[in-house]
């Protein structure tokens, strides 16, 4: 017997989940198999669309306008800026109000623990108070034992990348952490669980101790940045609690992996999955499959040893690039390794980067190359299987890194294949 | 560099010139895991995942106990942090690294390198790891005489004892022994009910429901005999989770010596091993090939399953569920991680859907915070009661008093932490295809 559904989504990273949730909406029984964490968990938390253009231009104002000069082959392209829209309604509609930026079309400028801004189309809310484009100075607080943000530093970047306010940056002990090492999850859990920390004060909880040690540095500014380590379960509770004791608005600011931002997306999308009646089993891969005719009959997920079949109507690839391990290299070629897609890349492995770490790498544009269906085509440009769509950071034609478009991508392709996937297993 | 404020370049090690791929696993016996490491490109992944550090920042987390720790090694002769005895082994670091580096079994071995060469035998530490994880010799004895140890071990005496002399924590009831255990009953009853050749499993009940919860053995094979199987009983000793866990690798591989010879005589006859523990599945299917090679152990290991899981795929569970019915049953169930591990923490509540009655909800994908025999320590109590907390609160806001979950000591903790009792899948099963009533373990 196999485990049968009406949809399979392969690969549980955003373009996964989303596909996954627009499957379900259409009324299909669906599953997601994923096997490692995916790269949400290193992701800053933004809901990118485009912030550059692929030869570098921007940051842009308006991502929507410049979406309809992108080159042929580009993922929204494929999709259509109108479905571009409608899949960030839908993002908006999961996120709820854990998640602000859809009063515009325009991209907002987060500043990054780096002290440079970023633009991005939504955002979580806890970042909400810091946007470079509100002119209200700002106090930075760092921590001594964190050392990925120095917080005087970022400051005097934010200030000299032109910002419309002062910024000021603090570096004060974090209480109740006494490891210079500590893990970011481990500064959540005490906000989150308010735990009783030792000051010379004598004992308090973690949120007041925190809030009574940076009163002291605060100069009149309305706005108070921390790094994004404020809670994990109840960000939302420990950023009004401190609020309210420091008077001020207080908001995150992105930093880099791990990431609890983008833990928090990734909750927010299993939550959901989990609303939606969506089957989940992870830290097992799939590994093969089996054809009927031009079609997929089933897939085998491999449960530590056993090959267990799969089966289903319609299937959704969203196994990610290099880092989600959807494409893989070795030296002679690049290739995708559960079915086999077609991957174009050049003979030549010394062609496939360039010196340059920052230069522009072919390989950051390895994938799969999909029809407007988001149907993987073979090299004859026929597609690979009838019923099997691909999404996310497995597609090829562009370059999320440098365009800032991660996961503005993923969630239109998963948003558009996971719908026409759904509709055709329950249809 | 993050991706917040840099474009990222999709990175993979390997991709640099002149590199030189190398062999991840020389030989298995050897067990030099230092070529392991270099996999790692520290994101930390593996560390936002470590119920442990969560909650104690004196521990350093997965990526130092593992990639980190054996590349120290291999630079100079350093000897094994003692931090890697407060690891718990959830395996939860394993399941998350992107990256294929092998983290518990560097954990495992880095263990029992530790306990080898900087643990005293005549330590108090060391007796009493010993105990814990050979549990399974202390049980038989107290199984001759239950009601006599079940007494005992409820003395507030020994319990003092037991805290000041040995380091158990004195916080927890010790699990009773049932009267009669499973093997017992298994003989009294004459063995199989069913025979077929075609049909055969044969079954690792490990300790646990053998001498604590026998009904949950008893619903495994009423359920399999349901479906037509002949179950074996094969002998068996301890699967060697607690050890692995204890760093006591020499009896551990005794014990999955034992168990290796029996189970694939077993799979000679025909058999399919199916297991009903979580920790017991896990260990045979991936700690066995990951640091033993007995003959037959990658056999073993491929042919051992979870016991629901087995059904599901060898029969149409879900099919023979339409229809039956529970009364009134709510769950608040917890997934251990040993299942998370080998994908099967969607399972339960997926198939408990098919009954009528039952509602059984799942409470989140925190750890329980015991795992085995690391929250009976004195030292580590405090901080098993920590990262339990979240899953207890679930519990409560679930809306169910009825514990459900496949891992012994996951339950000790879910009642340990609430109040509830506690089910295993296996015996939900039992009461919806055989009509019986849900019995107390
Ligand atoms: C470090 C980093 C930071 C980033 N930051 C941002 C950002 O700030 N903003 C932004 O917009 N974008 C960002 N991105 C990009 C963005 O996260 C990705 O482009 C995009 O979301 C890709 O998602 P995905 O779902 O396609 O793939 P992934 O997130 O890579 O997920 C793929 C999943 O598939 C699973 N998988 C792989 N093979 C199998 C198999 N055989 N069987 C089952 N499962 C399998 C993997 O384990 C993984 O869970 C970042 C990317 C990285 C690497
Ligand atoms: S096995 Fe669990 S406790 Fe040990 S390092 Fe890994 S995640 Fe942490
Ligand atoms: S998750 Fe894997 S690659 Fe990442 S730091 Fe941990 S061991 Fe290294």
């Amino acid at each position: 017997m196999a485990i049968e559904d009406d949809v399979l989504v392969i690969g549980g990273g955003l373009a996964g989940t989303t596909a996954a949730l627009a499957a379900a909406a259409e009324g299909a029984q669906v599953r997601l198999v994923t096997h490692k964490q995916s790269t949400l968990r290193h992701a800053s938390g933004l809901i990118d669309i485009l912030g550059y253009t692929p030869e570098g231009d921007g940051p842009i104002v308006d991502p929507y306008e410049a979406l309809a000069a992108l080159p042929e082959g580009h993922p929204y392209e494929r999709v259509g800026t109108d479905a571009v829209r409608d899949a960030l309604s839908f993002f908006d509609e999961i996120a709820g109000d854990e998640y602000a930026g859809s009063h515009t079309e325009a991209n907002a400028l987060v500043p990054t623990h780096g002290g440079t801004v970023k633009p991005t189309a939504r955002y979580p809310s806890s970042t909400a108070a810091g946007l470079a484009s509100l002119p209200e100075d700002t106090l930075l607080v760092g921590f001594e034992t964190l050392s990925d943000f120095d917080a005087p530093l970022a400051a005097s970047h934010l200030e000299a990348a032109g910002a419309p306010f002062t910024a000021r940056g603090v570096t004060v002990p974090f209480p109740g952490i006494v490891r210079d090492d500590a893990k970011i999850n481990r500064y959540a859990h005490l906000l989150d669980r308010e735990e009783t920390v030792q000051t010379g004060a004598g004992e308090t909880s973690a949120r007041d101790a925190l809030a009574a040690t940076v009163e002291p540095h605060l100069e009149g500014e309305p706005r108070v940045g921390f790094p994004a380590i404020m809670g994990d379960e109840h960000p939302a509770e420990v950023r009004a609690d401190l609020e309210d004791a420091l008077g001020v608005d207080v908001f995150e600011v992105p930093m880099g992996p791990p990431s609890l931002p983008g833990m928090r997306l990734e909750d927010l999308m299993y939550d959901a999955l989990k609303d939606a009646g969506v089957r989940i089993t992870s830290g097992v891969p799939v590994v093969d499959y089996e054809r009927d005719g031009g079609a997929i009959d089933h897939v085998l997920v491999d449960r530590h040893g056993q090959e267990i079949p799969h089966r289903a109507d319609q299937y959704v690839l969203a196994t990610g690039g290099l880092v989600g391990k959807g494409v893989r290299s070795e030296r002679e070629r690049v290739f995708e390794p559960i079915f086999d897609c077609y991957v174009p890349h050049a003979a030549d492995r010394y062609d496939w980067f360039v010196e340059d770490v920052f230069g522009e790498q072919p390989y950051a544009r390895f994938g799969l190359v999909p029809d407007r269906e988001l149907r993987p085509l073979d090299a004859d440009d026929e597609p690979e299987f009838s019923n099997l769509r691909a999404v996310g950071a497995v597609l090829g034609g562009y370059d999320y890194a440098a365009e800032k478009s991660g996961a503005g991508v993923s969630l239109a392709t998963g948003y558009v294949a996971g719908g026409r996937a759904g509709a055709e297993a329950s249809g | 560099m993050s991706d917040a404020e840099r474009p990222m370049d999709d990175h993979v090690p390997g991709e640099e010139e002149g590199f030189e791929p190398i062999q991840v696993f020389p030989e298995a016996e050897e067990m030099d895991l230092r070529p392991g490491a270099d996999n790692c490109y520290k994101c930390s992944t593996c560390d936002t995942n470590c119920p442990v550090a969560e909650v104690d920042d004196e521990f350093p987390g997965p990526k130092f106990q593992g990639p980190e720790q054996w590349r120290l090694k291999r630079q100079e002769d350093h000897d094994i942090d003692d931090s890697v005895m407060k690891c718990s082994n959830c395996m939860r670091c394993d399941s998350a690294c992107p990256s294929e580096v092998p983290l518990s079994q560097m954990h495992n071995t880095a263990r029992a390198e530790y306990v080898e060469e900087n643990m005293s035998t005549f330590s108090r530490e060391y007796l009493r790891n010993r105990m814990l994880s050979n549990y399974r010799t202390l049980a038989p004895l107290a199984a001759t005489f239950p009601r006599t140890a079940n007494f005992v071990m409820g003395l507030s005496v020994t319990k003092w004892m037991g805290e000041k002399v040995l380091g158990i924590t004195s916080e927890r009831e010790f699990p009773e022994f049932a009267k009669t255990t499973f093997r017992e009953w298994w003989s009294d009853r004459g063995g199989a009910k069913v025979e077929n050749e075609d049909k055969r499993i044969a079954y690792f009940h490990g300790c646990y429901s053998n001498y604590n919860t026998t009904e949950v053995a008893k619903a495994l094979v009423r359920v399999y005999e349901h479906f037509g199987y002949e179950v074996m009983v094969p002998e068996q000793a301890c699967s060697g989770t607690p050890m692995f866990a204890n760093g006591m690798l020499d009896d551990a591989r005794r014990a999955a010596e034992t168990n290796v010879r029996e189970l694939a005589a077993a799979i000679e006859d025909g058999a399919d091993i199916v297991a009903s523990c979580s920790s017991c599945s896990m260990s045979i299917r991936q700690e066995y090939p990951e640091l033993f090679d007995f003959e037959g152990t990658e056999e073993v290991a491929e042919n051992t399953w979870d016991a629901v899981e087995y059904l599901r795929v060898n029969e149409d569970l879900e099919g023979a569920l339409e229809g039956t019915e529970v009364e009134d049953a709510n769950f608040a169930y917890h997934a251990p991680c040993h299942s998370r591990n080998q994908g099967l923490d969607g399972q339960t509540i997926e198939v408990m859907s098919a009954i009528d009655g039952i509602e059984a909800e799942d409470v989140g994908k925190s750890c329980s915070g015991i795992s085995g025999t690391y929250g009976w320590k004195e030292e580590n109590y405090e901080t098993s009661m920590k990262i339990g907390e979240e899953m207890f609160e679930h519990m409560e806001e679930a809306d169910a008093t009825t514990g459900l979950t496949e891992c012994p000591t996951c339950s000790m903790q879910m009642e340990h932490g609430t109040g509830y009792e506690i089910r295993h899948t296996l015996q939900v099963l039992e009461a919806a295809l055989l009509g019986t009533e849900l019995e107390a373990t």
